[in-house]
């Protein structure tokens, strides 16, 4: 029998992730789609920036940046009790960073596209920017959430390089799926390593398929 | 009254525009801004809703400024009490007819307005059916009854006919008709049609290049010499055919076309697109009752 730990983290990673990705960006591609100052360009490259980096420097940094050692680690240790190198919390953070741009882009673009007349007519009703964002501008994107919603998620459960770096191996705490792998192949446990793999193919079979299904419009006359 | 002196410079097809325009709009009337495409008229509509900033002048309403770029008021779109109806309708997909009205009503509950306006433009029996569904005139129409549901002091409406077919026009112009004399809001309607504005409005205001080129009462504004004929229709030529000396012009008028013979005088200058008024003087009508 396998261990379920890894797989029960990775999910609970991947939903937590999910989770505070969205509540920071709907706001975040709201603004960018809106705002036309020069500093724009400069957001749109940090929130994209994860797409290029190796996910190692993002994990390097991270933990230089929230050692127990550094100043804003200790800060947040001392007021907030959190400890955020080698904790789920801290996992969860670097997570959000990584995946960000993949719940922001589609948002952003999304509320880009709708007629500006749309947004316009609301605020001529005496609507407030955030009235309208959640009555006229997220309904009217729900293929757009829903992508970034299923990337997020996704790529926070085959996220490797991030996890190792800042979170370590820890059981049940930081060891996700995709950890408890390379460790398996390096104990020459093959046969953990393939269930663990299976599953996580399965996974992302099966999300990547149901956003296909979804926004392709297949599953409609099953809803109607 | 709606006073108005704004400039602004717009990025126009080769190079930019300056737009400068300085008018009144009284209480109750239906003015209509007539010009060529380009001329500063959607803009001008854009600009009086604020949903664009003038670069300098004033727009008041009665006593209250809704603008005034010396002393940095620019009071919210939301708070102007405009109903603006968009040239692509602007409805919300995610929401059904009824709901789009209601969405638009400044305090809930008065959903006694909103069957009324529905009943109205006809549209109580597709109240729950969302946008996509419906046709060009029917989209019209609820976007005139959303406009109409913020309960406006002005109703601002930006080229609503040009979508549609001649025939649903004609309709929609009864819409509008009916409507400016049930609420008789201040009106103002961007059109590039000359059997609109006689139809339709009681002052025009013609647009060119930024500027008020011509205002008043639209049978002198919009023809050259007042013809004092028995009858006379604008219309617009659609062919010119030299028969021997003369010429027939056909000039679709309320979308029926019809014969005109011209002299080569007369002719010169015409060509199809032009919009031009057919009249006649001296010759007695014959009136049949058409069977509905």
């Amino acid at each position: 029998m396998i261990d379920w730990g890894p797989i029960y983290l990775t999910l609970k990673l991947a939903l937590a992730t999910t989770f505070v990705l969205l509540l920071v960006g709907i706001p975040l591609g709201f603004w960018l789609s809106r705002t036309r100052g020069w500093w724009k360009p400069i957001v749109e490259t940090l929130v994209s920036m994860p797409l290029v980096l190796p996910p190692t420097v993002i994990g390097f940094y991270f933990l230089i940046a929230f050692g127990p050692e550094n100043f804003l680690g200790s800060w947040i240790d001392k007021w907030l009790g959190i400890k955020l190198v080698f904790s789920f919390p801290g996992l969860v953070l670097a997570s959000v960073l990584y995946s960000l741009p993949f719940m922001v882009q589609p948002i952003h673009s999304g509320l880009a596209g709708l007629p500006p007349s749309l947004l316009e007519a609301s605020k001529l009703m005496g609507k407030s920017s955030w009235t309208t964002l959640i009555k006229v501008g997220l309904p009217n994107i729900k293929p757009s959430l829903l992508t970034g919603i299923i990337l997020a998620f996704a790529h926070t459960v085959g996220e490797f390089g991030v996890v190792l770096m800042i979170g370590g191996s820890i059981p049940d705490k930081t060891r996700v799926a995709s950890i408890a792998i390379y460790e398996e192949v390096e104990a020459l446990n093959y046969g953990a390593a393939h269930t663990y793999s299976l599953l996580l193919l399965a996974l992302a079979f099966a999300v990547l398929l149901s956003v296909y299904l979804i926004n392709g419009g297949y599953l409609k006359r099953f809803w109607r | 009254m709606i006073a108005l002196n704004i400039h602004k410079m717009l990025k126009a097809e080769g190079g930019t525009m300056d737009l400068h325009i300085n008018t009144a709009i009284h209480p109750g009337e239906l003015v209509a801004l007539y010009g060529p495409s380009g001329a500063g008229k959607t803009s001008t509509l854009r600009m009086l809703a604020g949903l664009m900033d003038p670069d300098s002048g004033t727009i008041s309403n009665d006593d209250t400024p809704w603008f005034d770029a010396t002393r940095k008021i620019n009071l919210n779109p939301g708070k102007r009490k405009i109903g603006y109806v968009f040239q692509d309708y602007a409805l919300f997909p995610n929401m059904s007819v009824r709901q789009n009205l209601q969405f638009a009503q400044k305090k809930r509950g008065n959903s006694q307005l909103i069957s009324t306006l529905l009943d109205m433009v006809e549209l109580t029996d597709l109240q729950d059916h969302k946008p996509a569904t419906l046709s060009g005139g029917q989209k019209q129409r609820v976007a005139l009854a959303r406009a109409l549901a913020q309960e406006p002091e002005i109703l601002l409406l930006d080229e609503p006919l040009t979508a549609l077919d001649p025939k649903m026009r004609l309709k929609l112009q009864e819409y509008l008709i009916r409507v400016h004399r049930e609420f008789q809001l201040t009106t103002l309607l961007v059109t590039h049609s000359i059997s609109e504005i006689s139809r339709l409005a009681n002052k025009v205001l013609v647009l060119e290049k930024g500027k008020v080129a011509r205002e008043g009462i639209p049978s002198e504004v919009l023809l050259k010499h007042n013809v004092s004929g028995k009858f006379k229709f604008v219309g617009e030529v659609i062919s010119l055919e030299a028969a021997d000396l003369m010429y027939v012009v056909h000039v679709l008028v309320q979308e029926q076309p019809i014969r005109v013979i011209a002299t080569a005088e007369e002719a010169r200058g015409l060509k199809p697109g032009d919009q031009v008024i057919v009249a006649s003087k001296a010759f007695n009508p014959l009136i049949y009752k058409l069977e509905a």
